[in-house]
């Protein structure tokens, strides 16, 4: 038994490795709500390890995009492949999927009736049944690193909002994800506390953590991303690494957006 | 030079404070019995003037009552006698003689009175597994729960009813009080809220058939009085169904309640359903939880919170509907005073009023002590969320 122990639960504390070389693939993929065409024919694949941004004016239709990926929406065309499993409506599948993708989301989604710990422990001991006093483990091991293990017993509307996210990052990794997916994370944050979110973010860039962020902290893509996605109108218009992206634009759209954004 | 003594001058650019000013005492007018007596009682005119005219109301409404329930009030007596006007008494209170001698029938009905521990042992059980249930700190509340729904109410059953060859059999035409009134709300009570939650789920279903079908029970049953629902039990069901399969009239009474009180909880709960931000469904499929697991662990815990008042609303107005079963010739307390107050031997002026006075109190005290409960649960429960 206590062998067993000793070999499951490193394993636990680290992401899951993905065990395809691409991470996730999005095929002429079309989504639309009732009449409106939100998603115009998105190709996209994201390789292991890699970390992208995306970034685009709001209402194009990047958020939706990203949630596409874990099935929060449905998307009506084309096709969405992660880590080898293409996104259809078998329950199973959808439930698998969302296993392996931790998602942040802008108001950070914390249940309030339980406590910090208890949101970090909930999903590895009911979905992948883990026994609670390794789950605990294993919530404290991610509560630390994202500096705030003292607040494990409070309740989430007793954190700052830079807290509360924190959080919300420590509980998608008690999940061991393979893949983790940004919505805004610090859209919602007083200027304050971006930088404590960020920085948590950065950490797990450098472990080498495959990563999806929408985000307009242009300063974090330069610092960490591979690859800049840019969005306008439910389309991908460019897409490039940092460097490129920010020092020579090619669409009339990416330069007026950078000229908006960048002062 | 600080600008604390109210120099700040429209020229006044320049500003710097170096010094945190130290929290101060408040002035003695907004502390102490009489500023609370200014501040809420006498704040303005029209202020003034209601606790003038309430406290009026009292002066003029508690001596009355305390007169017709205590002073004037005959308090020993065998028969009417007791109660009836007389030269020394010409103003009659309460007649509490015939309470006390008619207390047993209120309480058991027509129960036999060999059999009558029966009841008792059922009431001591219910209130064992009330407080085991309700009492935060009890211990082992989850078997506590498996008493309260499937020992207790199998037991209960076996104990009042009698039969399967252990206890003489005493039929439920029989019962009647305050153990019917009991017995149909507890029943009400306990089956309502669990399938209540399945058809406020099943209302927001998106699979049409099981949506369908939850809308047309709630709307149908929410469409209909309780005693039409009641007047169906009882007069049409014995015209279909033979009378050797008819079944019990207490059981009709009990199903047509619970089913009733289960459509007005399904709309309560789907109220609390539809007050959870979508972030907590989306927070919890992002992190892999199922359906089930998702309604059960964070939707529901959730939405019944604030749902309580009116949960319990629901409770207490069905609790007092109960007394509604005396349509289909059952005897719960209401109806049994009913009985006893035209009965020859205790006719008084005051008897019915007396015997009115009873039944409010009973159902007042039953219904306040959910109402409290209720608000000691919701102030618990939203400390949590509170910074």
């Amino acid at each position: 038994m206590v062998d067993t122990a000793t070999t499951a639960r490193p394993a636990a504390l680290k992401p899951t490795p993905l065990t395809s070389e691409v991470a996730v693939q999005l095929i002429n993929m079309n989504k639309w709500y009732g009449e409106f065409h939100v998603l115009r024919n998105i190709n996209m694949t994201v390789r292991r390890g890699e970390r992208i941004v995306i970034c685009g004016p709001s209402g194009s239709g990047k958020s939706t995009m990203i949630r596409c990926i874990n099935r929060l929406e449905e998307h009506q065309q084309g096709q969405i492949v992660v880590d080898g499993v293409e996104l259809t409506n078998d329950l199973k599948k959808i439930d698998e999927i969302r296993r392996d993708v931790g998602m942040v989301f802008q108001h950070f989604n914390l249940f309030p009736h339980l406590t910090v710990m208890e949101n970090c422990t909930l999903a590895p001991i009911w979905v992948r049944k883990m026994p609670k006093k390794d789950a605990e483990e294993i919530a404290m091991h991610y509560l630390q690193r994202v500096k705030i293990p003292e607040q494990a017993a409070k309740y989430p509307g007793q954190l700052s909002g830079g807290q509360q996210q924190r959080v919300a990052i420590a509980r998608a990794l008690c999940m061991s994800p393979k893949i983790m997916l940004f919505d805004e994370p610090t859209s919602a944050l007083d200027p304050e506390m971006v930088k404590e979110v960020l920085d948590t973010m950065v950490g797990l860039a450098h472990d080498g953590m495959t990563m999806l962020c929408v985000t307009h902290e242009m300063g974090f893509a330069r610092q960490v991303a591979n690859r800049v996605v840019f969005m306008d109108a439910g389309q991908i218009i460019e897409a490039n690494t940092p460097d490129e992206f920010f020092a020579h634009p090619q669409h009339e759209r990416t330069k007026l957006f950078l000229s908006q954004i960048l002062h | 030079m600080t600008m604390s003594e109210g120099q700040l001058a429209i020229d006044d650019i320049r500003y710097l404070q170096r010094e945190a000013i130290a929290p101060q005492p408040p002035p003695a007018s907004i502390v102490g019995p009489w500023a609370w007596i200014r501040a809420n009682l006498l704040s303005s005119p029209f202020n003034i003037a209601m606790t003038i005219i309430i406290v009026l109301l009292i002066l003029w409404i508690v001596p009355e009552l305390l007169k017709f329930l205590v002073f004037d009030a005959a308090w020993t007596g065998q028969n009417r006698e007791a109660c009836i006007y007389t030269a020394q008494h010409p103003d009659v209170g309460a007649c509490w003689p015939f309470i006390a001698d008619r207390w047993s029938y209120f309480v058991y009905g027509s129960y036999p009175i060999p059999e009558r521990w029966r009841v008792n042992v059922f009431f001591l059980m219910l209130a064992i597994g009330i407080v085991w249930l309700l009492w935060l700190n009890a211990p082992r509340r989850d078997i506590g729960a498996v008493y309260f729904f499937i020992v207790m109410p199998v037991c209960s059953f076996i104990l009042l009813n009698g039969g399967f060859g252990l206890l003489y059999r005493v039929d439920t035409s029989l019962w009647g009080g305050i153990l019917v009134t009991i017995v149909v709300a507890s029943v009400g009570i306990v089956v309502s809220l669990p399938l209540g939650i399945l058809l406020a789920l099943g209302r927001r279903s998106r699979m049409p058939m099981v949506k369908t079908l939850s809308v047309m029970f709630i709307e149908f049953v929410r469409g209909v009085p309780l005693i039409t629902v009641l007047f169906m039990a009882s007069v049409m069901l014995p015209l279909f169904v033979p009378d050797e399969y008819s079944p019990d009239k207490l059981l009709r009474a009990l199903i047509g309640i619970a089913l009733f009180a289960s459509a007005y909880m399904a709309e309560v709960v789907r109220a609390g359903l539809a007050a959870i931000p979508k972030g907590q469904f989306e927070g919890a499929m992002a992190v892999g939880l199922g359906y089930r697991q998702m309604m059960q662990l964070i939707i529901l815990p959730q939405a019944l919170k604030i749902t309580i008042p009116n949960i319990v609303n629901t409770y207490i107005g069905m609790f007092k509907d109960t007394t509604l079963v005396f349509i289909v010739g059952l005897f719960d307390l209401v109806k049994t005073i009913e009985v006893a107050r035209i009965d020859p031997q205790w006719a008084a002026p005051t008897t019915s009023t007396t015997g009115y006075v009873v039944a409010a109190a009973f159902y007042f005290v039953f219904c306040y002590g959910m109402s409290r409960y209720a608000r000691a649960t919701e102030a618990r429960l939203s400390k949590a969320d509170k910074r």
